[in-house]
């Protein structure tokens, strides 16, 4: 029993993670409706970013503090990130205005291979240290309960509430800014917000930006777990399931969908696993979304897709 | 001036209705098939023939297939690579368990294990849409690369997982030099685009197209969409199917699962959309040009005799082959395909402005 | 739109144009004894890539810097391969028109690949301290070459050493030890030797795959967490390792129960989890880290001293750095060999070089005067045996160097060398190839190499 609660608890922290990262994929599709596939090399990148400047710019400025070395690294980070947004519109979405979904996510796709090679020519091919001061040893809860205690990852949990707390972010961003709401009007329709005197190409640059803020703090959050290398642009491969069970606009639904998907394979594989040889983990969270589209093919939270004939 | 059709009158039905109406097609294609099978043994080197030709052969079969799925029938699948792997170790598997079996009849099977496979992870696409089916097809790619590396009966219970073809035997003629394989993979080719064109200008093709353009509306006259759908998979993962089982055997000759991972399945899409959705030759086309471009820009530094060091360049290439791929679905987000055609359009009035 | 198809038609000239240039074999001048160098520099497995390939080069630097191989000097060129199998396979055919005599694929995947071509193409095939276990069998595999040890040699050393820890390998009854490794060809090797150990001397084998390119190792370590083997044995490459240190401290098992592998136990794997990765033991093949070999100060000195180092200054000496310059050392001493036979000074041929590859005969006096001293032992090949003594020890990450902590082992061969037959005989089988003969093994050496 303490086991499987740590396996449950283990799950849970690791859906949050890769909540952070299916963020980033909802915001964008919410509100320009293209999946971007680039936003695991958006992680890589920004985490790239913040590596090297948290390495560079104490020399260049000669800052002895960490916390101060850091944060400068995040604002440069983040400005970095926010120049990228805008030449992704400027140079690529905004010349394919009107195309269809496939021609979007195709050129999402060739954005995250030179964002892959861009990345790594800037800042280099090693495995690189994120040190926010995370701490990385276990607790061990309810010791007298269960023989061993219950394992909870000290590191997992501070991301897990840093995750939460984005979420609350975000959705306060959306639901009581201005901004928030020009980019909801954008995201139902884009002509009619047009229209009405919203500026299309500056609200995706700012949509962008959001994405690639997340994609900073999920690069941060799991670099500093992993060490920032190549790998982490394929974690977006592994936000796929968690986007499309909470449905493709839906931010809480990212946070389910990632609760429902990390419990899930840590679950399976660590119960299930054994009995077929181990490794069910790269597909079980394939198969599961697969089961959930056949009795809601929109997702758990989507909206309900209506086909006009 | 050379490519108009004047004087060319057809009398019957069935010279009206085939594939290449124009003389001049006829003429330009019979001469690519002289050129390919008869010249290019002999005027291509070993490296041409191993690292370009063969591969862009078999990949342009793969490349067939998925247009079927996705240029003709709207259906996104991402889980091209592993139904390539189902038709490679089914073929293996046939080869090695069944003493004399004829090499084309272990592919052709290998490409049936791989039909059924396909309709069983295409059922999904009866419920489920567009991008979440995308999706949906990940789960048979990360399903069929467990499977490979788990189930040790798939790989004969080697101890590494890893399996090894002996030699090719088609009715006596041993495939072992670089030629004969192209001529092998070619002839397969061309049997097969033939079929793809005629299963797309057929009735099928247009039910298939019916479901691509409006699923709804198709049913509604009278469409089946299981049907449609579901022989679209089948089709398109037999001819994967069988191009996963030239890859094994012929290109690589040895094989571990990862062969057939999710970064082949990307590379299937961009080339069917680079080439340009439903079109048989758009396949051809996008098929060249991921094959050829990153052999190039791997090649480019040493042939302008700039020393770069083999990260950079490996970066570079990452960097202009993603740029290129934006760059064409701006200038054309029909593909290659749609600038051939326009340039063909454009022939056909030469000299003259219109 | 004009300008369109006019930028389409130049690509697609050029695109057609291209390929038939480079299919232009680059025939390296007759005189330099070329090297593929086939490396990663990108990718999930680079940190460990880079460190190997630039020791290799250095090497193959230093070697024209002392006078090249009897005066014949060396040249080299390197592809990257990503650790993929298909850009292996690429790079490989773009190379082995050079005049390419043997080739590194650093990769077991690759090399599984290139055994099917390397016969017929003449090149042998170095994987030392990779590969396939069963290709010691020269009988069978003519021109592999797994030079110094096998992953069947690696493992048995381990149960060795962990069972000389509990006492004598009759305390390993009962115990536990789980095997974490990549889900590859690579990890899959040793687990038909820990099979046979652990029937042989009763302990319990779990086995915990974990996926390419292995991040992703949280159940694995929890399911450690549950069953608390005794030892665990890492077979990682790449991130892999360091990942599963990291997950080691964040489930608590203590590092110095685990055991690496000879690609598990370098700087790159640890440095970045720091303290946590104290006690941390793995194997070394042969070296460890060696800033004090003489080969290493002739490097700084010849290469790095004249601005010509491959890579950093800092990795020289480093444990994958010696690894590749140990590998290049195997590749230019086998050439060194071939021209002992066929002619001093001359360009040797594929078959001349693989008869120098069989006929290794590097004695401890050869090793030091090439600055080997105290780093490897002698190793000699023959034509049944193509990879030598296995000679191996355990060094321990004591936080900022790696320690040996270790005897000298050998592997156990009266449990290897009847797995080996089994499985070059089957291979055999499948590949419809007869053994070779001892006459075969001396015939063909004089006559046919001589024609060259």
């Amino acid at each position: 029993m303490g086991f499987f609660l740590e396996t449950l608890i283990g799950g849970l922290t690791t859906g949050m993670l890769y909540s952070l990262v299916a963020l980033g994929f909802v915001l964008i599709f919410k509100a320009s409706g293209v999946f971007n596939f680039a936003q695991g090399a958006m992680v890589l990148f920004a985490a790239l970013a913040m590596a090297r400047f948290s390495e560079w710019l104490p020399k260049l400025l000669g800052v002895d503090s960490k916390l101060l070395a850091n944060l400068l690294a995040f604002a440069a980070a983040l400005l970095v990130m926010v120049a990228v947004a805008w030449l992704i519109e400027r140079l690529v979405l905004g010349r394919l205005v009107n195309q269809e979904g496939v021609t979007l996510l195709m050129a999402t796709l060739g954005i995250s291979y030179f964002m892959d090679g861009f990345g790594q020519t800037l800042f280099g091919s090693d495995i690189y240290k994120i040190d926010i001061g995370l701490p990385k040893d276990p607790i061990f809860l309810l010791e007298s309960a269960f023989q061993g205690g219950v394992l909870v990852n000290k590191e997992d949990l501070y991301a897990a509430v840093i995750a939460a707390a984005l979420v609350v972010v975000l959705a306060a961003f959306f639901q009581f800014t201005p901004t928030g709401r020009a980019l909801r009007a954008v995201a139902d329709d884009h002509q009619a917000a047009q229209s009405i005197g919203i500026p299309l190409s500056r609200v995706w640059v700012i949509v962008w930006s959001v994405a690639g803020f997340v994609a900073l703090v999920a690069g941060i959050i799991w670099g500093s777990k992993l060490g920032v290398q190549f790998s982490l642009s394929v974690l977006a491969l592994k936000a796929l399931p968690v986007v499309i069970l909470g449905g493709l606009t839906s931010v809480p639904g990212a946070i389910v969908g990632g609760l429902i998907l990390g419990m899930g394979e840590k679950l399976s594989e660590v119960f299930v696993g054994p009995m077929v040889g181990g490794g069910i983990e790269i597909w079980f969270g394939y198969v599961l979304v697969l089961l959930v589209l056949l009795v809601r093919p929109q997702g758990l939270f989507g909206e309900k897709i209506i086909d006009r004939v | 001036m050379l490519y108009r059709e004047n004087g060319q009158f057809k009398t019957t039905y069935a010279s009206d209705q085939q594939i290449f109406p124009i003389a001049q097609d006829r003429l330009l294609i019979v001469a690519l098939l002289a050129f390919a099978f008869i010249a290019v043994p002999f005027l291509a080197s070993e490296y041409l023939f191993r690292a370009v030709l063969i591969p862009f052969l078999i990949l342009s079969l793969a490349a067939l297939g998925l247009n079927i799925l996705v240029g003709y029938c709207g259906q996104i699948s991402l889980g091209t690579g592993g139904f390539m792997a189902v038709g490679a170790y089914a073929a293996y598997n046939l080869m090695i368990r069944i003493d004399g079996m004829p090499l084309l009849l272990a592919l052709l099977l290998g490409g049936v294990c791989a039909t059924a496979v396909g309709v069983l992870f295409g059922i999904p696409s009866l419920r489920i849409k567009g991008l979440y089916l995308a999706v949906a097809t990940l789960a048979a790619q990360f399903f069929c690369d467990w499977a490979f590396l788990r189930i040790k009966w798939f790989t004969n219970n080697s101890s590494s997982g890893s399996v090894n073809i002996g030699e090719l035997n088609v009715f006596g003629w041993v495939v072992d030099t670089p030629a004969e394989k192209y001529l092998f993979c070619l002839g397969f080719v061309a049997v097969f685009a033939l079929l793809a064109k005629n299963l797309v200008r057929s009735h099928i093709g247009r039910e298939w197209m019916a479901m691509r353009d409006m699923d709804v509306a198709a049913s509604v006259i009278g469409i089946r969409p299981v049907y449609a759908k579901l022989t679209a998979f089948a089709v398109s993962s037999f001819f994967v199917g069988v191009a996963g089982a030239l890859w094994g055997f012929v290109y690589l000759s040895a094989w571990e699962p990862a062969a057939f991972n999710i970064d082949r399945s990307f590379q299937l899409l961009f080339m069917v959309i680079i080439g340009g959705l439903g079109s048989i030759m758009g396949s051809f086309f996008g098929a060249a040009f991921i094959v050829i471009v990153p052999i190039l820009l791997d090649n480019a530094p040493i042939l302008l005799g700039i020393p770069i060091d083999t990260a950079t360049a490996s970066h570079l290439t990452f960097m202009i082959f993603g740029s290129l791929i934006v760059f064409f679905l701006i200038v054309e987000p029909h593909g290659l395909a749609r600038l051939w055609s326009i340039g063909k359009e454009k022939l056909r009035l030469w000299p003259f402005p219109h | 739109m004009k300008l369109k198809s006019l930028a389409l038609v130049a690509t697609l000239a050029a695109a057609g144009a291209m390929p038939l240039l480079t299919s232009a074999p680059a025939f390296a001048q007759a005189k330099d004894q070329f090297f593929p160098v086939l490396s990663y520099r990108t990718g999930a497995y680079a940190p460990n890539g880079v460190p190997f390939a630039n020791g290799f080069v250095d090497y193959l630097k230093l070697i024209n810097a002392k006078g090249g191989i009897n005066g014949v000097k060396v040249s080299w060129e390197e592809c990257e391969t990503g650790y993929a199998t298909d850009k292996g396979v690429e790079c490989y055919e773009r190379l082995k028109g050079k005049g390419a005599t043997s080739i590194h694929p650093l990769s077991t995947g690759i090399t599984f690949a290139l055994t099917e071509k390397v016969p017929t193409d003449k090149i042998s095939l170095l994987t030392a301290g990779y590969g396939r276990s069963e290709s010691t069998d020269g009988m069978v595999f003519k021109w592999n070459f797994p030079l110094t040890g096998t992953y069947w040699d690696a493992a048995d050393v381990l149960i060795q050493h962990i069972g000389k820890k509990e006492g004598g390998q009759d305390k390993l009854k009962g115990k536990k030890i789980a095997l974490v490794y990549h889900d590859s060809p690579y990890g899959k090797e040793p687990i038909a030797l820990l099979q046979e150990r652990s029937k042989l001397n009763g302990f319990d084998l779990q086995l915990l795959p974990v996926a390419h390119p292995g991040v992703e190792q949280k159940a694995t370590w929890l399911q450690i967490r549950q069953n608390r083997p005794d030892y665990v044995l890492l077979w990682g490459w790449g991130v892999m390792n360091s990942t599963a240190i990291k997950e080691a401290v964040a489930t608590g098992y203590p590092r110095d129960k685990m055991y690496g592998v000879w690609w598990a136990g370098a700087e790159p794997d640890v440095k970045d989890v720091g303290d946590g990765a104290k006690g941390y033991h793995a194997l070394a093949l042969q070296h460890g880290a060696e800033p004090n070999a003489k080969v290493v100060k002739d490097v700084l000195d010849l290469v790095h001293g004249k601005g010509q180092g491959t890579g950093p200054k800092e990795e020289v000496g480093q444990v994958l750095y010696m690894r590749g310059l140990m590998a290049a050392m195997l590749s230019t001493e086998g050439v060194r060999r071939a021209q002992e036979r066929f002619g001093k000074g001359k360009w040797v041929t594929g078959e001349q070089a693989r008869w120098g590859y069989e006929n290794l005969a590097l004695d401890q006096k050869k090793l030091d005067a090439l600055g080997f001293a105290g780093v490897l032992r002698p190793i000699s090949t023959s034509c049944a045996d193509h990879r030598g003594d296995v000679w191996a020890r355990v060094h321990t990450w004591n936080g900022s160097k790696w320690e040996f902590t270790s005897d000298w082992y050998e592997a156990d061969q009266s449990i290897i060398k009847p797995m080996i037959k089994q499985a070059a005989d089957k291979y055999a089988a499948e590949k419809k190839i007869t053994r070779r003969t001892s006459e075969d093994c001396q015939s063909d050496s004089l006559e046919t190499a001589r024609k060259g």
